[in-house]
């Protein structure tokens, strides 16, 4: 007789992602009810979920735990990810309920499949197996190929959606490929024990091309060149709410993924990752800003703008270390405030009925929304890069950082970059303040839910631009162990 | 906490004007006055109470800010900012009020816009920590943009974008050259910091990195000066601008340039200094005879007080590297002068835009007999910009040329020239807008200065007067600054010469005056 010993199902690192999960299960549920409930009692569901979640993360601040054999590792780490994923996907259910009543898009399944998106990304930050960090990065990806193609009447929806889940079906097969031959190489897919096997043998080939595509992978969900492309047509196309989480959420769990996967389980093959994501930073920086220049549609620039950011984010990785991932794990917190704060301001704008989306949209916003105008003004500034907001705040860590590992030259391709992409950020200032509507103005669709969502993320980037020391403190305190 | 006061006053000012209805047109005109008067008021006891025996910082202020990265919130001023403190706070409301009738629309945004502006020009003044200075230099630059872009001339978006540009790709580098001073300091000395006073007292070691830093610094203030070549978002900024944001562009933002050399590349970079001084001096000169010609040749008046600054910059400039005492006194002081006689000429230049609606020299001629408190006033300004004896241009210049014979007399002797064409270029000004007949019947019957316009000029006429028959008023209070400032450079430039073979006396370093 073999005695079977059940292994010992610890649910308590999982609870912030269960809960998520848990609302959303509701949602669905709730909507097979026939019956009264309006759908922003859904939205109401799905905050709850998020809010419990948030909750739940920051009573476990300082108390690490590893579940189901290391394969879920709920460190300080992922729980200050959980915090960014958390917020952003909060802001985009206070940001949908308005939008899509006015887009008579309104369904149970949307809040479900954000929640679903939303527990995925907090699994991918907590990932400490590489079977894990596929499962939840696929729980993240499908959800959001099919909210991309929400608007099943708009012929852009569809092709976003087509775009987004062919062009992630590829990378998603890179990464399972790499994923694969990192096995063969090492013999786990337990990203501590990787880095133990692959000590002293960075050279072996199925390492190297195991690592090849699993960086691929990562290239391609965090929107990095060359593997940019989809970026801005799923952008441009998917209802605005979802760009948002796409743009935010998905692309901060990404990068907490790969922080992880880099720092952890490639430790050993630092200096190879290095000189290749040198490369990738600068090209990511600079294929962004200078696409993003000739755009006129606010999305598409957006979608560059993101491509760019993604590109100063990798030059955090490559000053490596604490302060460099540190930084970046900061730069990741501005980053979805300031963007989702950006998108939310899309989402309540309309011109002639339809979503105003164009540059020229907002001319002469200042005049008849002037609140509105200067929410939408902050929170480019803040991309741009001016001081005292978050964005130069962040911008100033993961540069100082790099500077200090070493790279200077880098860091300049990095700030011209920056001053490059005042341009195209400008230009949406200059329609909005120093020009004069044509046709049809721009009209305000007010929302209680909207305005407190834009106010959340115009504290945040107040807030983080004017007293950063205690959460820049708190992410390297979060990368610290990590690193070692 | 005096220096926070006067630096953070306008802000607070701007976020209570925030909170009150934009129809009001007249609370926001009456309650920015109100603030920049009061900031005024409280920046005069800095002045009083200013010891100039010492070349110390004073009034200083320190409490952390970033504390793992060793960033704190540090306030002080010596003789240098001190005097541009006192021009900030005086020029803000000259211009405020200056746009009484100007401008039309948007008040609420408008006061707000210059109160902010107000307090990133302070801030940056009396800023000891490199990245609280870098975060108010940076700061400054978008409420500039929206008074240029959005109440600018004609061609307004061009030129405010153009300046926006220009002056983010120099400062982005000075944020490069910033960090990689920190990083190498720690490196070095195991204190990570941004302390201006702690970093000065470091050496940098002399090479190629330093070098580049000081470039990097040089780049961003070079295009604030604007020094020569790197002028031309200049003419355009300030002809789009309105008179309210070319008295404050002129008056005080480029005077950011220059203190950035005397604050930042002197102390920090001695050496860089030493190795470039003839490069910056030659540009100076360049920048002193081109902008003096451009000038000459400009049919509208405002464009012309814009090339003339390119020259009269290059005065100060020629001082600073100079490396004198004499030379860095009178360029402090030609900083005031600049600020003060060419802030009146665009206030004039306003003026009479107001009136007409043009300000090509040739739609005026013959304004003495129909304005003549205007043609006068514009008269003791005109001298002052071009160094008359007697009134404040020409103590700062004479001192600039003093400083400058020491080192190269030849660059001296052509940088003279330029007050030469000073001279032609703002007395043709005159005598085709003053004097003469009449010539446009719709000039017949223009009013003379109003009540508001005597208030505006007065004052600055009064300082025009005040500096040229007693510098020593406001000299006095800089050379102790200078000396140290001086004394620090060429000990640090011993050292590094010291260290790295046979000691000799640089070049560029003369002993300071007797």
């Amino acid at each position: 007789m073999i005695d079977l010993v059940a292994p010992p199902v610890l649910l308590g690192p999982l609870l912030p992602t269960l809960l998520v999960l848990g609302a959303g299960a509701l949602v669905l549920l709730l909507d097979l009810l026939p019956g009264a409930q309006g759908k922003e009692f859904f939205g109401a569901v799905a905050l709850a979920g998020i809010v419990g979640a948030l909750l739940a993360t920051l009573t476990r601040w300082g108390k690490p735990g590893r579940a189901f054999h290391d394969m879920v590792v709920l460190d300080n780490f992922a729980l200050f990810v959980n915090v960014v994923v958390c917020y952003a996907a909060a802001l985009v259910l206070l940001l949908s309920v308005g939008y899509l009543r006015r887009t008579r898009a309104e369904s149970g399944e949307y809040y479900a499949l954000v929640l679903f998106a939303t527990a995925g990304m907090m699994l991918l930050a907590a990932a400490g197996d590489l079977v894990v960090l596929f499962l939840a990065l696929e729980l993240m990806s499908l959800s959001l190929y099919v909210l991309a193609g929400l608007f099943t009447q708009a012929l852009a929806s569809s092709e976003a959606s087509m775009k987004y889940f062919i062009l992630g079906a590829f990378a998603s097969s890179f990464m399972l490929y790499g994923i694969a031959l990192m096995y063969g190489a090492t013999g786990t897919t337990n990203l501590d024990r990787i880095a133990a096997a692959a000590a002293g043998r960075s050279h072996d080939p199925l390492f190297v091309i195991g690592m090849g595509l699993l960086l691929v992978g990562f290239g391609f969900k965090t929107s990095s060149v060359p593997f940019h492309m989809w970026a801005p047509d799923v952008y441009q196309g998917a209802p605005t709410s979802v760009t948002a989480l796409i743009a935010t959420g998905s692309k901060a769990a990404a990068f907490a993924a790969l922080i992880r996967v880099l720092v952890v389980a490639l430790r050993g093959a630092q200096p190879d990752w290095t000189a290749l994501l040198w490369v990738v930073a600068a090209l990511t920086m600079t294929v962004g800003n200078v696409a993003a220049i000739a755009q006129s549609n606010l999305k598409r620039m957006l979608a560059y703008s993101s491509i760019a950011h993604a590109g100063y984010m990798l030059v955090g990785l490559v000053a490596g270390g604490m302060g460099g991932a540190g930084a970046v794990l900061f730069y990741l917190l501005t980053y979805t405030f300031t963007t989702a704060g950006a998108f939310g301001v899309l989402t309540l704008c309309e011109r002639a009925r339809a979503e105003a989306v164009e540059v020229g949209d907002y001319a002469g916003l200042a005049e008849r929304h002037p609140v509105l105008a200067s929410a939408l003004a902050l929170f480019l500034l803040s991309l741009i890069g001016v001081p005292p907001l978050a964005g130069f705040m962040g911008k100033f860590y993961v540069f100082g950082a790099a500077v200090r590992a070493g790279y200077p030259w880098l860091t300049v391709v990095a700030v011209l970059n920056s001053a490059l992409a005042a341009y195209y950020y400008l230009r949406v200032v200059v329609y909005m303040y120093m020009r004069e509507p044509e046709g049809a103005p721009i009209a305000y669709a007010p929302s209680f839910a909207g305005a407190l969502a834009l106010a959340v993320a115009l504290v945040g980037i107040v807030a983080l631009g004017i007293v950063p020391a205690p959460f820049v403190d708190l992410a390297q305190a979060a990368v610290a162990p990590l690193v070692r | 906490m005096r220096l926070t006061a006067v630096t953070f006053l306008p802000a607070v000012g701007a976020l209570v004007l925030l909170l009150v209805p934009r129809r009001v047109v007249s609370v926001f005109k009456v309650g920015g006055l109100v603030v920049t008067l009061v900031t005024l008021l409280l920046s005069v006891p800095l002045y009083v109470g200013f010891d100039g025996r010492v070349g110390d910082f004073q009034f200083e202020e320190i409490r952390p800010w970033m504390p793992s990265f060793g960033i704190s919130y540090r306030l002080g001023v010596d003789g240098i900012s001190l005097l541009l403190v006192l021009l900030t706070t005086f020029l803000t409301p000259v211009a405020l009020a200056s746009a009484w009738h100007a401008i039309e629309d948007r008040w609420k945004e408008f006061v707000v816009t210059m109160l902010i502006l107000e307090t990133g020009m302070l801030g940056v003044f009396v800023s000891l920590d490199l990245f609280l200075f870098y975060v108010f230099w940076e700061a400054m630059l978008i409420p500039m943009y929206f008074v240029i872009g959005v109440w600018g001339g004609a061609n307004r978006i061009y030129a405010a974008i153009k300046f926006v540009l220009y002056t983010m790709v120099g400062s982005v580098l000075m944020l490069v050259a910033i960090l990689m001073l920190y990083a190498q300091h720690g490196a070095a000395t195991g204190t990570y910091t941004f302390d201006l006073l702690t970093l000065t007292r470091w050496v940098v070691p002399p090479g190629l990195a330093q070098d580049l830093m000081f470039l990097a610094f040089a780049l961003a203030f070079a295009i604030k000066v604007p020094l020569f070549p790197f002028h031309t978002w200049l003419p355009d900024a300030h002809v789009e601008a309105p008179t309210a944001g070319s008295v404050i562009l002129a008056g005080v933002l480029l005077k950011m340039g220059t203190y950035g050399f005397l604050r930042f590349c002197l102390p920090l970079f001695p050496d860089a200094s030493l190795v470039f001084g003839p490069l910056m001096v030659a540009l100076a000169v360049i920048g002193i005879v081109y902008g003096a010609w451009v000038s000459i040749v400009q049919p509208d008046m405002k464009k012309l007080v814009a090339y003339s600054s390119v020259s009269h910059l290059g005065f100060v400039m020629l001082g600073i590297f100079t490396l004198t005492p004499q030379g860095l006194v009178g360029g402090v002081l030609q900083m005031v002068n600049h600020g003060l006689s060419t802030g009146a000429l665009f206030l004039l230049v306003g003026m009479i835009y107001e009136r007409r609606h043009t300000r090509l020299i040739a739609d005026f001629g013959g304004l003495w007999s129909v304005v003549p408190a205007f043609s006068a006033l514009f008269l003791v300004v005109v001298l002052s910009s071009l160094g008359l004896p007697g009134l404040n241009g020409f103590v700062g210049e004479f001192l600039v040329l003093v400083g400058a014979f020491q080192t190269n007399p030849w660059l001296a002797a052509l940088a003279t020239s330029g007050i030469i064409f000073a001279a032609v270029y703002l007395l043709w000004l005159y005598q085709r807008v003053i004097f003469g007949a009449v010539t446009h019947e719709a000039n017949r019957g223009l009013r003379d200065l109003s009540p508001r316009e005597w208030a505006l000029l007065a004052p600055i006429v009064v300082l025009i007067v005040w500096i040229g028959v007693y510098p020593t008023a406001f000299t006095g209070k800089t050379e102790a600054t200078i000396e140290a400032l001086i004394a620090q450079v060429q000990a640090k430039a011993n050292v590094q010469r010291i260290s790295l073979g046979p000691p000799t006396v640089a070049p560029g370093l003369r002993t300071p005056m007797e």
